[in-house]
């Protein structure tokens, strides 16, 4: 057993970080931020270049032949980045619609009663029709509703389990962000001074970090295990994990903050909200913990 | 990214399945929990039979790997756990391993694998507990002795152990880290006295130890004189190694259980209760996923490494909330003490405290993690 990063994980990885870091970083983010609802063409495209959507495609088809632990591994980046886009959206359509491999297509997906990025979209897994936008609670994420199933010649189908690949994907970015919340928190807490001493020094202080730290290493367990054997169980137990990971963090963090993690020009509630945005993403919580209940029955 | 085991490892379990499969229904019947003598025996006798087949050492000498699975599969086996062996084989056996003589090693070693003697562990004090440097216990030489008086506290199976591992002040003017010494103790020497404590749980699991200028060797020192507080943590660091795993096991098949209990009651039918059981699903696989990401760390790296402390905050949590959860399932049965899993509740209580509390935990993630600052 050899349940840890390979070298050409970590390279994969550092990759990623490298890509993200040169072209979205904090003045992007907050570039972002100011311009809601503008996706950056070329970077979508960079990304594809990089075989971000491609990733799990076969070689002979285009793609770059590797499976869900490497998915796993940069979507985490995307996540700690604060990455926006449909990126599982349009990572899960790359077999399906042309140009989604590529990053020529922009592609956003109907989950649940939500869409995200439909207005920048060129293509949409499922059906859109009815939507009405909705004053989005992420700044960097725009979102429509659609309405639920009517009765009527065509009905709408009523939606099924959620695809557990975009449940893992979704689990990862939140492990990204959870990860990216402890840093951030850690930062801070050994920089900021009061009673003349760091914030961190401060025990309260310090057990927020320490206990952001172990949501987030217990979660990545979650998720690279899950992503070895895609099991199920095992990603719906990563999906429970990682929101609470995600949530919880980016809360912790903005306490941590103090008042400039109630401002709008700090990073932090960027986070926060992206976080709960996932976490209604592909099925619920709820639906996540009755499955998992039911599996101990056998 | 791999949880696949190599076909050495797969061999391994296979064989040790099948042994167990023979060996286990020979066992004489699990002794009375207050039958001290009793458990000393089984407890032993359980070691001996590892040792005659060849599994003895499985916690110092194997790898990592070969001791995650040896410690899945005997629990997974309903076998025996180690029980008045855990500081032998856990503590005291790998301080000696890596910090004795060789005669020392020779004279301890041999007998805490054959099952032979047990350890304890003579650390806390009265006045000493998560600040364990402030241990006042003290030693004075005389000749070829040291001669030791004060007292410890919590000693878990004192009772029974033909040795503590012994933490003594030897330099009272040194800076606090820097005066102590680590002594190999008999406990049938003149000047011991043990008195038993009753835990929350109505049995007495550990002991308070009076030290009356009991005669120790020098020769029983492990490490040289005063620097027993770093040869103390690599004690600690083993503590913090793959200590959990068989316990991991067990939460999960208890939980299994506790869903057919609750699926036979009528509990099921309260969906927040099955939600409650899904979460913990999450989370005992979860805590099975970190010890097998520890276990590779730890073959990676040769040492366990600071992911201990992590794991070990979040089970003991998890473990007290898997009994919260087992309480909501029986109601009224939950304050029945003949009831599965109520005095499990009880033990599970002392999770946080144990081996370092969870704001203990907290603080060395913080700090030797994070690295945060000390405070003042
Ligand atoms: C079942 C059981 C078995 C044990 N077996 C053994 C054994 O065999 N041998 C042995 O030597 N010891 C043993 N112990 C002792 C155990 O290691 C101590 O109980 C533990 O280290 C805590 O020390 P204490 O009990 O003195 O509590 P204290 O240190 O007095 O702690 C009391 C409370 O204060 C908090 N606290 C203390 N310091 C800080 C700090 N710096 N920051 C924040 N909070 C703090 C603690 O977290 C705790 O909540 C055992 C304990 C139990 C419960």
């Amino acid at each position: 057993m050899r349940f840890r990063l390979t070298g050409d994980q970590e390279a994969l990885r550092a990759g990623m970080r490298e890509l993200l870091g040169r072209r979205f970083d904090g003045a992007a983010l907050r570039a972002a931020a100011g311009a809601p609802g503008r996706l950056d063409r070329g970077l979508w495209r960079e990304l594809g270049a990089a075989g971000f959507f491609a990733l799990r495609l076969p070689e002979a088809d285009g793609g770059v032949g590797l499976g869900l632990p490497e998915a796993v591994l940069v979507f985490e980046e995307a996540g700690r980045a604060l990455l926006p886009g449909p990126l599982a959206a349009t990572h899960l359509a790359a077999a399906d619609v042309p140009g989604a491999a590529t990053g020529e297509t922009v592609v956003a997906r109907v989950d649940g009663g939500l869409v995200e990025w439909l207005a920048e979209a060129d293509e949409v897994t499922g059906d859109a029709s009815g939507a009405v936008p909705v004053r989005s609670v992420d700044p960097l994420t725009p979102l429509h509703r659609v309405p639920g199933p009517v009765p009527g010649p065509a009905p709408r189908p009523v939606p099924g389990p959620a695809d557990p690949v975009a449940v893992l994907l979704t689990a990862a970015e939140q492990l990204g962000t959870a990860t990216r919340a402890c840093e951030l928190a850690v930062q801070h807490a050994r920089t900021r001074v009061q009673f003349g001493q760091p914030i961190g020094a401060f025990q309260a202080v310090k057990h927020l970090c320490a206990e952001m730290l172990v949501r987030a290493e217990t979660a990545r367990a979650a998720v690279y295990a899950a992503a070895v054997t895609s099991a199920p169980a095992d990603i719906a137990a990563a999906r429970l994990l990682a929101d609470e990971a995600a949530v919880r963090g980016t809360r912790d963090c903005l306490q941590v903050h103090g008042g400039m993690g109630f401002t709008w020009e700090s990073e932090v509630h960027l986070h926060l909200k992206r976080a709960w945005v996932r976490a209604q993403r592909a099925g619920s919580n709820a639906e996540g913990e009755e499955m998992l209940a039911a599996e101990l029955l056998g | 990214m791999d949880l696949s085991y190599t076909p050495e490892e797969e061999e391994f379990r296979a064989r040790l399945r099948e042994w167990l499969a023979k060996v286990l229904p020979g066992l004489p019947p699990k002794p009375d929990p207050e039958d001290w003598p009793g458990r000393r025996a089984y407890d032993l006798g359980w070691q001996r039979t590892l040792y005659d087949a060849g599994y003895a050492d499985v916690h110092w000498g194997a790898s990592p790997t070969t001791r995650l699975i040896f410690l899945e599969e005997t629990e997974k086996a309903g076998a025996p756990y180690v029980g008045a062996n855990f500081v032998g084989l856990l503590h005291a056996g790998p301080t000696i391993a890596t910090e004795g003589t060789e005669e020392q090693r020779a004279r301890w070693l041999a007998p805490i694998l054959r099952g032979d003697e047990v350890w304890c562990q003579g650390f806390s004090e009265p006045d000493a507990g998560s600040d364990l440097a402030a241990l006042r216990t003290r030693a004075w030489r005389d000749g070829d002795h040291y001669v030791v008086s004060g007292s410890k506290i919590w000693t878990s199976h004192a009772e029974v152990a033909d040795w503590c591992e012994l933490l003594v002040r030897t330099d009272p003017a040194a800076p606090r880290h820097r005066g102590i010494t680590w002594l190999a103790m008999p406990m049938d020497a003149p000047g011991v006295t043990v008195r038993p404590l009753r835990t929350l749980a109505g049995s007495a699991e550990f002991a308070e130890v009076f030290l009356d200028e009991v005669r120790v060797p020098v020769a029983n020192r492990v490490g040289a004189e005063n620097d027993g507080w770093r040869v103390t943590m690599v004690t600690l660091s083993f503590e913090r190694g793959t200590a959990f795993v068989g316990e991991v096991v067990a939460c999960r098949r208890v939980l299994g259980d506790l869903a057919r209990v609750a699926h036979r009651n009528g509990a099921w039918d309260d969906p927040e209760l099955r939600r409650r059981l899904g979460r913990l699903n999450a989370e005992f696989r979860a805590l099975w996923r970190l010890t097998q990401w520890n276990v590779s760390e730890a073959e990676g790296r040769g040492v366990p490494g600071v992911g201990g402390s992590v794991f070990k905050l979040r089970y003991s949590h998890a473990r007290q909330e898997l009994y919260d959860a087992a309480a909501a399932v029986l109601g009224p049965d939950a304050l029945d003490l003949d009831r599965p899993w109520v005095l499990d509740r009880l033990s599970s209580l002392s999770y946080t405290i144990a081996a370092g509390t969870s704001q203990i935990q907290r603080n060395i993630v913080a700090e030797r993690i994070l690295g945060l600052p000390k405070g003042r």
